[in-house]
């Protein structure tokens, strides 16, 4: 990457607007480049500024009441006559919007359909980009400890959902601590694992609209992803860990949620 | 499939769902209206503000711009309200005000886009790591450097960082790509710095 292509991306990075994938890019291309390091922190800078001074304009009192006065007022027409016309225009017509009615709603479960795909595939973006926030801004962990009695409690009132916290040191997967997070403006538990010197994310929401019952996997930028539903509750884990690791992560946690009562 | 009974309720319950709307659909109609459009004032003025630069254009813009976004209502399906009515006002300041605001507003988009590539931003000098911390400034001096950038940057500028939107919005509202949107706003921030680090003010 040149500074030409990173200056529009260096943008797009504070706007919010980057995918995971540039955002590591353009951040790699920063680490190395102190002039491109230097319009990032003063664009950034400038950002904060704009955001935290008071640079909106007040709309005048009078012009509020000038566009209030220019507006219809909110009061009720008298029940008209011409009604019974329309009423039999409407009749006659009836039937055929009936049918367009139903064909509308098979329409709509079409578009819901594509919609939902879509909306699987953007969370899993989401999902992946959360999973290299936590690893980017030194933010892994809220609660640091490898005690799941301290990390399940302090979830406790934060979120809607209570994570299920289960310790598998014994199976080679530390357990490092807990976060906050979010995903597609929700608040989700993360719970925060440790492979030898890879770090897991295993996201747990509750109704974030993706739905699979049976675990899926796939491969985004790089990092493995495995979703399942369980429960009532939507588990993702995310790591840089190969296919098979991170396979048997989800089977050991999978067994152990299975064996387990939970801990009241 | 209905059979011919169900087909004939279901026609009637719907029709008279329907006469019960339209009885007193106006006056629902500028309720709503009013409710979703009027939160949003504060924006369009601002936005006039800066793209006009004159206080009276700016308030005659926008009252035309909620009378015509009334007009249109009824066939309004999105975006969201705000980048739809900020769609409106541009367009409102482009047509009906361009030719007698004091300043040319939006005529020379383009003039001003040309000029700026023949003085690209990145001729500016390298920037050294104190560089990137910038003057602090109060907020009428960062509004007079917002407008004090050429138009299409500082439209760009306003639409992005004061009226909050999304790069995808700003492409409906200005009528561009969003290829040009990231393009301009890269030109518009380094212009910004070059014209914040000028500026008086105090060194952090």
């Amino acid at each position: 990457m040149n500074c030409s292509e990173a200056e529009v991306l260096i943008n797009a990075l504070i706007d919010g607007e980057l995918d995971a994938g540039h955002a590591r890019e353009v951040e790699a291309h920063v680490a190395t480049c102190p002039s491109c390091a230097a319009k990032l922190a003063a664009f950034r800078a400038m950002h904060q500024a704009m955001a935290e001074t008071d640079v909106k304009e007040k709309a005048p009192a009078h012009l509020r009441s000038r566009i209030e006065a220019a507006l219809p007022a909110a009061t009720t027409r008298p029940e008209g006559s011409g009604k019974s016309r329309q009423m039999t225009w409407r009749t006659f017509f009836g039937g055929l919007t009936v049918g367009a009615v139903l064909s509308a709603a098979v329409a709509a479960s079409l578009v819901i359909a594509v919609f939902r795909d879509d909306r699987n595939q953007q969370i899993t973006g989401e999902i992946v980009s959360a999973h290299l926030r936590s690893l980017q801004a030194d933010h892994l962990t809220d609660v640091q400890t490898s005690d799941r009695h301290t990390v399940k409690p302090w979830f406790n009132g934060k979120i809607d959902v209570s994570p299920p916290v289960i310790d598998l040191t014994a199976q080679g997967f530390t357990l490092i601590g807990g976060r906050l997070d979010y995903i597609n403006g929700k608040e989700v538990a993360s719970v925060v694992y440790r492979r030898r010197e890879h770090v897991i994310n295993l996201f747990v929401a509750q109704g974030l609209g993706a739905e699979h019952a049976a675990m899926t996997g796939e491969t985004r930028h790089g990092f493995n992803v495995r979703h399942w539903t369980e429960g009532g509750l939507d588990f993702w884990a995310v790591s840089d860990i190969n296919a098979d690791e991170l396979d048997e992560f989800c089977r050991r946690l999978t067994t152990a949620l299975h064996s387990v009562p939970p801990p009241s | 499939m209905l059979d011919r009974t169900q087909t004939t309720a279901l026609t009637v319950r719907w029709t008279t769902g329907h006469e019960t709307m339209s009885a007193d659909s106006d006056a629902d109609r500028s309720r709503r209206f009013r409710e979703a459009a009027l939160p949003h004032l504060d924006d369009v003025y601002t936005l006039a503000r800066y793209l006009m630069r004159d206080a009276v254009d700016a308030e005659d813009a926008v009252q035309e711009c909620y009378l015509r976004a009334l007009r249109h209502f009824d066939s309004y399906r999105g975006p969201a309200m705000k980048p739809w009515l900020l769609a409106i006002l541009r367009n409102v300041c482009v047509v009906e005000f361009g030719r007698r605001s004091k300043q040319p507003a939006l005529a020379d988009s383009t003039d001003a886009e040309a000029s700026a590539d023949q003085n690209p931003m990145w001729q500016e000098p390298e920037a050294s790591p104190e560089a990137a911390l910038l003057r602090r400034h109060d907020d009428k001096t960062i509004r007079h450097l917002v407008a004090a950038l050429p138009q299409p940057f500082r439209e760009v500028i306003v639409l992005r960082e004061i009226n909050d939107l999304s790069y995808g919005e700003i492409a409906g509202v200005a009528g561009v790509p969003v290829g040009t949107v990231m393009s301009r706003l890269a030109r518009a921030r380094s212009m910004l710095r070059a014209a914040w680090n000028a500026a008086e003010g105090s060194t952090p």
